[in-house]
């Protein structure tokens, strides 16, 4: 009994220890920006690796999930005779969560675990330390250009997420199933609200983006430099950032909506 | 890699994002219906506004010439006060304009339809309506329509 107890205090501590750890790493991470001001080239080729090579996946995944929501939206809509709404219910399930949400998962998975793998490698052959060694701060030099990264990738992912999962919308309901293409638009512009649906799907894309990425380099820097700790440390990001990313969508959705 | 591609990479995919806010921004939200925060606001009070939302649109001859800026309850007439912004440039309706809310389609949306008199003077900022008609209630045209149909029983 007293055991278990011991343990549950035990496993909250690390807990508390680990979220302390990744604040004060944020902190230096944030603290780390106005130096890399000068040196943007930095975040431009991690900008390559996060966000450019993302792409093709947040491409084809945008446009399936418009055409699949084109497909089922208009299944559903044709019973009640409002098969013109299509583009109302497609655009608004990706700009308002889809969007966000699966471009959020997505990155997780193809960003994320790319960041944290390739940072705790960097730890387990002692980059790091030699950097440390050379006077050469490693947060400074390896995680604010890679913060920064996601930080600028995910709402531009989740912008084109969302407007590819549209334009597959209309491709299914306009081109496939014969709404009319008018309809389809007039009908999404009367009922999307620049304001309360795009710009807090943007707002949604960027908290997911800093926490997603911010997760990614903790874990990474945190993990125990071996191949196991590594591996470990990847699951983690992708697992924890899915849950973290699902959990912050309900509560930034009852906020906003 | 060498920089010189990744960079234009970067840029491209930076356009590409910026393309595609863009896009959502212009052809799929009402941005380009948005633009009109100023206008001239007139009032109108309906017995009964059920379904009408604040930004429901407020058309005359079918074209919309504004929006519900704000809807609120008047506790001592216990009618409701439903603010209309009109966009500046149709500054020329008659001052016995009258209101009505119609619905759109048999479940549509609600929205407001103006109807021009003949005065010659015409509605200024904050001008009330003087005749409106109130929002069609279904339940309440149901029962009545079942009411007539009792009546007629009675009297057989």
């Amino acid at each position: 009994m007293i055991d278990t107890i011991q343990q549950l205090g035990a496993s909250g501590l690390k807990f508390f220890q680990r979220l302390g750890r990744a604040n004060i790493l944020l902190a230096h991470i944030i603290g780390g920006i106005p130096s890399m001001l000068p040196r943007l080239s930095l975040v431009v080729h991690q900008i390559y690796s996060v966000g450019v090579l993302s792409l093709l996946i947040i491409l084809v995944s945008g446009l399936f999930v418009g055409m699949v929501l084109g497909l089922q939206g208009y299944n559903i809509l044709v019973d009640f005779g409002s098969e013109e709404t299509l583009g109302v219910m497609v655009s608004l399930s990706l700009v308002r969560e889809l969007g966000p949400v699966v471009a959020a998962l997505l990155f997780a998975g193809r960003a994320g675990s790319a960041l944290t793998a390739e940072i705790g490698l960097m730890k387990a052959t002692e980059q790091l330390s030699a950097m440390e060694m050379m006077a050469i701060d490693p947060i400074r030099r390896v995680l604010t250009p890679r913060f920064l990264a996601g930080f600028i990738s995910m709402p531009l992912l989740a912008a084109i997420f969302s407007a590819v999962g549209v334009i597959g919308g209309q491709f299914v309901g306009v081109g496939l199933l014969g709404v009319d293409d008018g309809a389809y638009w007039s009908q999404m512009q009367a009922s999307v609200d620049l304001y309360d649906d795009i710009y807090n799907g943007v707002i949604k894309s960027i908290v997911f983006g800093v926490v997603v990425t911010w997760i990614a380099v903790f874990e990474g820097y945190d993990a125990i430099p071996t191949s196991e700790g590594v591996s470990r440390a990847t699951t983690r990001t992708v697992v924890h950032s899915s849950l973290v990313v699902l959990g912050l969508d309900f509560i930034l959705t009852a906020i906003m909506f | 890699m060498n920089t010189r591609k990744t960079e234009i990479l970067v840029g491209l995919f930076i356009a590409a994002g910026l393309a595609a806010l863009f896009m959502l921004a212009m052809k799929v939200s009402n941005l380009n219906i948005y633009s009109n925060e100023e206008g001239y606001e007139i009032i109108a009070n309906f017995e009964n506004v059920s379904g009408l939302k604040v930004k429901s649109a407020v058309t005359m001859a079918g074209v919309r010439i504004g929006r519900v800026s704000d809807i609120v309850f008047d506790p001592e007439t216990f009618e409701a006060v439903v603010k209309i912004r009109i966009e500046s440039k149709y500054d020329t309706l008659p001052k016995d304009t009258t209101a009505s809310i119609y619905t759109a389609g048999l479940l549509g949306e609600k929205y407001v339809g103006l109807e021009p008199g003949g005065d010659e003077e015409n509605l200024k900022d904050q001008d009330k309506l003087k005749l409106t008609q109130s929002s069609l209630v279904l339940e309440k045209l149901i029962s009545r329509f079942v009411d007539s149909f009792i009546d007629k029983d009675k009297k057989d």
